[in-house]
């Protein structure tokens, strides 16, 4: 039987689904019980218990200086900044893109423009942010909104050209005004897009988050995680590392979920 | 009552002539098909009568005044696919035609207005064979209930001139039989005049009342690009199809209640008693 055609039962997948994550368990495991039985101290690669005490710590008990369960504390920050940047970006998304994809003279006007800006490396501009808007929370959700928008804008855009020429010609022939065709053809079929724009941005959004948070700030998870890396605290680290990653796929699952949900034709029209 | 009239148009695509001069005239309540073969040009007309695109050289008239430069509500059209709104239920694509119509800021209608026009939009999609639908989705629904969707969001606003551009081309044989008897009641129960560009011949001598053939009259390769194509056929169906009429002759041709008129093809039906046929009268 050629390859193309092995498929595999759902027991099946999903053995092969965790089987990744069991082995990278695995090795981690037996490389830290290795290192560990040379030099108990090691901090390279702590012990599973070592890095409960450490979430332990972390999230669960009040830190000393500030009485701030510290996770926490890290985590609201850090989305609070992420969501801000979000939120923002998605507004400005939506009407340029929306306007950039309908109107052919808005196109003429501000196609080449985004394009060139979105090829501005980001990390480049946060040294500017941070002169003219300080290391407040401004310069940081800044990084992040001017990080995706361009994308954003640009993906919408597109997503707007691509509905079918045919729909628009129909709406004109129903009466419709532009902002009509906006309002009830192409915003609600650019909704479920965006939404899936918005996950693939997801990723450049926290790298964006934890650059910022690494250079300048004084919370955040990004923060925590550079701070620490001073006294070598894997036992942190790793677990910031995977909460990070854990919040991250919670938001795309999220958005998947509620992009069902809001938009339940949107599946099988595409 | 529209009538559409079509002068010395041409189009042109840089260098390629599309259309050469073609003047027509539609009465009032026509049924026109356009055939031809692919590329001669007949879905650009089409698109030209819509204000899609526009002619070269030339002009169309709808009643004496020359078309909008943009499509508007007077034209309907139904395209061979992408007609409805993938967003919108069945009943919300036909509602829709009447919100777009009305609320100029909103584009929703709310209260009163609103379930007099969803009353409207149910019997519309009653009329079309839909009754049962009105929550589905248009991806739920097979090729065929679409475009009788797109039929009747076509015609809830009314439009004077409805344009089809292959709109059956891609329904088997037998949807197909069903929606044509469906859009030959359309045609008598509705004040417009239908333009339907077709590459089925049957289709259109079973629907329209007149025929209309593009082609191209030189085809060498080094004469194609500057000539256009010019109307080679200009058939007027017999017997004559009237709108909201049943055609005496036949006992077929207009009303809703007929389901079949025979296709060119069909063996021929028994007409009843006809006028040549002496024996028969006076029986």
């Amino acid at each position: 039987m050629r390859l193309i055609n092995v498929r595999p039962d759902r027991g099946t997948a999903l053995v092969l689904a965790i089987l990744p994550f069991a082995l990278v368990i695995l090795a981690y495991v037996l490389g830290s019980a290795e290192r560990l039985a040379l030099n108990p101290d090691d901090k390279l690669l702590p012990s599973f218990g070592t890095i409960g005490d450490a979430i332990v710590k972390m999230a669960f008990t009040a830190d000393n200086r500030t009485g701030d369960y510290l996770l926490w504390s890290d985590t609201a920050a850090s989305l609070g900044r992420l969501l801000a940047a979000l939120a923002i970006s998605t507004a400005v998304a939506l009407v340029v893109g929306v306007l950039i994809g309908m109107l052919p003279a808005v196109r003429a006007f501000l196609a080449p423009f985004v394009g060139m800006v979105s090829m501005v490396p980001p990390l480049a501009l946060l040294p500017i942010l941070f002169i003219v808007m300080g290391l407040g929370e401004e310069s940081k959700i800044a990084l992040i909104a001017i990080g995706i928008t361009p994308f954003l804008i640009r993906d919408l855009a597109m997503r707007v050209e691509e509905l079918p020429h045919e729909q628009l010609i129909k709406a004109q022939t129903m009466g419709a005004s532009s902002w009509l065709i906006a309002l009830r053809v192409v915003l609600p079929q650019i909704a479920p897009r965006l939404m899936d724009a918005l996950r693939l941005s997801l990723g450049p959004a926290f790298l964006f988050l934890i650059a910022a948070e690494a250079i300048a700030s004084d919370s955040g998870l990004g923060y925590r995680i550079f701070l620490v890396r001073r006294y070598l605290a894997m036992d942190v680290i790793l677990p910031y590392v995977a909460w990070i990653t854990l919040l991250a796929v919670l938001m795309d699952f999220a958005l998947v979920k509620a992009r069902r949900l809001i938009f339940p034709w949107f599946g099988a029209a595409k | 009552m529209t009538a559409i009239s079509v002068r010395h148009l041409w189009k042109e695509y840089g260098d390629q002539i599309v259309l050469e001069d073609i003047c027509l005239d539609f009465a009032p309540r026509s049924f026109v098909a356009l055939v031809g073969p692919s590329g001669c040009g007949k879905t650009t007309f089409l698109r030209i009568l819509l204000s899609q695109e526009h002619a070269t050289r030339g002009e169309v008239l709808i009643d004496g005044r020359p078309i909008a430069p943009e499509p508007d509500a007077d034209r309907g059209v139904v395209f061979q696919r992408y007609s409805v709104f993938p967003h919108l239920t069945v009943l919300g694509n036909v509602l829709l035609a009447a919100e777009l119509a009305e609320a100029p800021l909103s584009g929703r209608l709310f209260g009163a207005r609103r379930r007099q026009a969803e009353e409207e939009a149910r019997a519309l999609i009653a009329e079309v064979g839909l009754k049962g639908a009105e929550d589905k989705y248009p991806a739920a629904l097979s090729g065929g209930m679409q475009q009788r969707l797109a039929l009747a969001q076509a015609i809830m606003r009314k439009p004077k001139i409805l344009l089809l551009d292959e709109p059956f081309g891609a329904l088997d044989p037998g949807i197909r039989a069903d929606i044509h008897v469906l859009m030959k009641a359309l045609w008598n129960a509705c004040e417009m005049s239908v333009v339907m560009v077709t590459h089925d011949l049957r289709e259109a001598f079973t629907l329209a009342t007149r025929i209309i053939a593009f082609e191209r009259r030189r085809n060498r390769p080094e004469e194609a690009a500057r000539y256009g194509a010019t109307v080679a056929k200009d058939i007027e169906v017999w017997p004559k199809r009237i709108a909201g009429t049943r055609n005496p002759a036949t006992g077929v041709g207009g009303s809703p209640d007929t389901p079949h008129s025979p296709g060119r093809d069909d063996p021929a039906t028994s007409s009843g008693t006809g006028r040549d046929d002496p024996a028969l009268k006076t029986a």
